[in-house]
């Protein structure tokens, strides 16, 4: 089985948010960068059928050399190749659709890609790569298996779960749930020096345009404080949350 | 240039969520100088979109009775191709957002999500949608014909019109389905993290799975869903479809009451579009009120029994 996972390099989930020039651009002075949450539990998840039933794990990024690291991190905890399609991320749009032209070549069973990138959260990438190669995709994905070329995958909905079947090939929106935490990987010494042996491969932009650009930025209005109530003042809290706020 | 808006409907009616984004189609029509109109697949009551502004409705009946993406892309995208509509409106919910790219990959239109309100900008169309969960808010600039704009939840809010509303049955072949559905398992009667209009959490400060009857209790008398922080969930004292936050689900409320929840960068991340946050901790220094409405400081065995009990009379 061959699997492919997209890799997206996002800002630390405790990073501070900021931009510069003329908040154009998001600041990337002292945000460390690391595999995008969700694209980490679906590649755990591929290397766990990689271990369980065999398969070949390829990542793949599309974006500039600054995501190197966080590829070779990706082999370091057990993919076995690594893609980086050398063309800017403009807007999902165009990542699909470079994606999409590099699957077209290559024979996937199984492309897993992040629920949603946690810098622009678009939730964009894996639907469109599965229109743009026409195959069956399952988001918001909690659970899947792989028999006899025939997934089972559980999808995560409003207030439930979903069980959908198709065959191979498929494309799922990984999240937390398809591992769990504690399954996620940390590299260790002999995987990192393993992966300064696997191939990485940087692979030329087929041009995709964007559909969408981003011209500026804006941070939420700074909060007023806080009205604290005195715990033993309870009246006084729904006074407020219903005449004040007016939500009760 | 005019504008569709995709309905969801939940057990055949029209869900919660139609209103917003009825309301949504309706003025980014007036904006954009064109007519609103909206589908819907299996639906009971069609004909109260009028109640939004919406005045005629195709109704889909002659596809998968679930929810099927790329069935109803499909047909979406044909309806909208064959009558010219440019602006596809669909809300924030996870069926929408499952729908939307693949409509978009079908229309060849940009897909805007998160939407928060309507455009800056017609010439070009140019959006504000939120972005880095939550922390920053993005201006997009639309640089395709067609568009498919997700609304964000409970941003844009509500616009009654009356007008009334025709229902013009579509008469679309069904596609055939790409996945095939083994079964379902969904709450019913209760409210969900994505509809509720009220969403009460609790945190590691509530000690363990057998004082969640203070939450539960809480929710109950608010007609709220009930939701938890990520550490709550990975212990297994709540099930990972109560995780909100970064990594969990988003929570887009008119009301969120926290209960012993420190409020880190990342729980907060996902909770922050909330209208209303009312936080519940004992100590003063929690991170969550530099982000809260109103707070109380307080043991949460004693502040939440006491809320209870004084809104249960309040609501009598
Ligand atoms: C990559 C990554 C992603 C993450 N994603 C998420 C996410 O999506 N969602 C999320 O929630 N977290 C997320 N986290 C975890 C986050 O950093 C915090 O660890 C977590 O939110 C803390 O949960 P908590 O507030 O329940 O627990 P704690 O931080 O332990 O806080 C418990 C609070 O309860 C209060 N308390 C204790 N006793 C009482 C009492 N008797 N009455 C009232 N208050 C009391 C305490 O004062 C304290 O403030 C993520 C972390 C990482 C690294």
């Amino acid at each position: 089985m061959n699997i492919l996972v997209c890799i997206s390099h996002v800002p630390d989930t405790t990073s501070k948010i900021n931009f510069t020039e003329s908040d154009t651009k998001f600041d990337t002075t002292g945000v460390q960068f690391i595999i995008n949450p969700n694209d980490e539990f679906g590649l755990t998840r591929a290397i766990w059928f990689k271990e369980k039933i065999g398969a070949q794990v390829h990542v793949i990024h599309v974006g500039t050399s600054a995501a190197d690291p966080t590829l070779r991190k990706c082999l370091a905890i057990g993919a076995d190749k690594a893609y980086r399609i050398d063309a800017p991320a403009t807007d999902g749009s165009a990542v699909a659709n470079e994606l999409a032209a590099f699957a077209k070549d290559h024979a996937y069973d199984l492309i897993i890609a992040g629920r949603e990138s946690i810098d622009y959260n678009g939730a964009m990438v894996p639907g469109m790569l599965s229109a743009l190669l026409d195959m069956p995709f399952v988001p918001n994905c909690v659970g899947l298996t792989i028999d006899n070329g025939m997934a089972t995958a559980e999808r995560e909905i409003d207030g439930g779960r979903e069980q959908l079947k198709a065959h191979l090939p498929i494309v799922i929106g990984a999240q937390k749930g398809l591992v769990e935490e504690s399954d996620l990987r940390i590299p260790n010494m002999r995987g990192i020096m393993q992966a300064r042996q696997k191939p990485f491969e940087v692979v030329p932009s087929q041009g995709a345009e964007a559909k969408t650009k981003d011209v500026s930025f804006e941070k939420p209005a700074p909060k007023a404080a806080v009205k604290l109530i005195p715990a033993d003042d309870i009246d006084q809290l729904i006074e407020l949350l219903h005449k004040e706020a007016k939500v009760i | 240039m005019s504008v569709l808006v995709f309905i969801e409907t939940e057990n055949n009616t029209l869900k919660r969520n139609a209103a917003e984004v009825a309301s949504y189609g309706v003025a980014l029509a007036t904006l954009l100088n064109t007519s609103c109109k909206a589908i819907v697949f299996h639906a009971t009551n069609p004909e109260t979109l009028g109640q939004f502004g919406i005045k005629e409705v195709t109704l889909v009946s002659d596809a998968p009775t679930h929810f099927d993406a790329h069935a109803y892309a499909e047909i979406v995208a044909e309806h909208a191709q064959k009558n010219e509509f440019s602006q596809v409106v669909v809300s924030s919910s996870a069926d929408a957002k499952y729908l939307a790219p693949i409509l978009a990959v079908k229309l060849q239109a940009a897909y805007v999500p998160n939407v928060v309100n309507l455009p800056q900008s017609t010439t070009p169309l140019s959006y504000k949608r939120a972005a880095f969960t939550n922390k920053a808010f993005a201006y997009s600039e639309v640089l395709a014909a067609n568009s498919v704009i997700g609304v964000s939840n409970n941003s844009f809010g509500v616009v009654e019109k009356n007008e009334r509303c025709a229902v013009v049955p579509s008469s679309s072949a069904s596609p055939s389905t790409k996945l095939e559905q083994l079964s379902i398992e969904k709450v019913t009667g209760i409210a969900t993290i994505a509809d509720a209009d009220v969403v009460v959490s609790g945190g590691r400060g509530l000690k363990g799975p057998e004082n969640w009857h203070l939450v539960e209790a809480l929710a109950d008398v608010l007609g709220a869903a009930t939701a938890c922080s990520k550490p709550v969930s990975d212990m297994g004292w709540r099930s990972h479809d109560e995780h909100v936050g970064q990594t969990g689900k988003p929570v887009s409320t008119n009301l969120y009451i926290a209960i012993g929840i420190s409020g880190a960068i990342q729980h907060l991340a996902g909770v922050n579009s909330s209208k209303v946050k009312v936080v519940i901790n004992n100590d003063p220094e929690a991170p969550f009120f530099k982000a809260a409405d109103y707070g109380v400081v307080g043991d949460a065995f004693e502040v939440v029994p006491k809320l209870t009990q004084k809104l249960k009379e309040f609501k009598a």
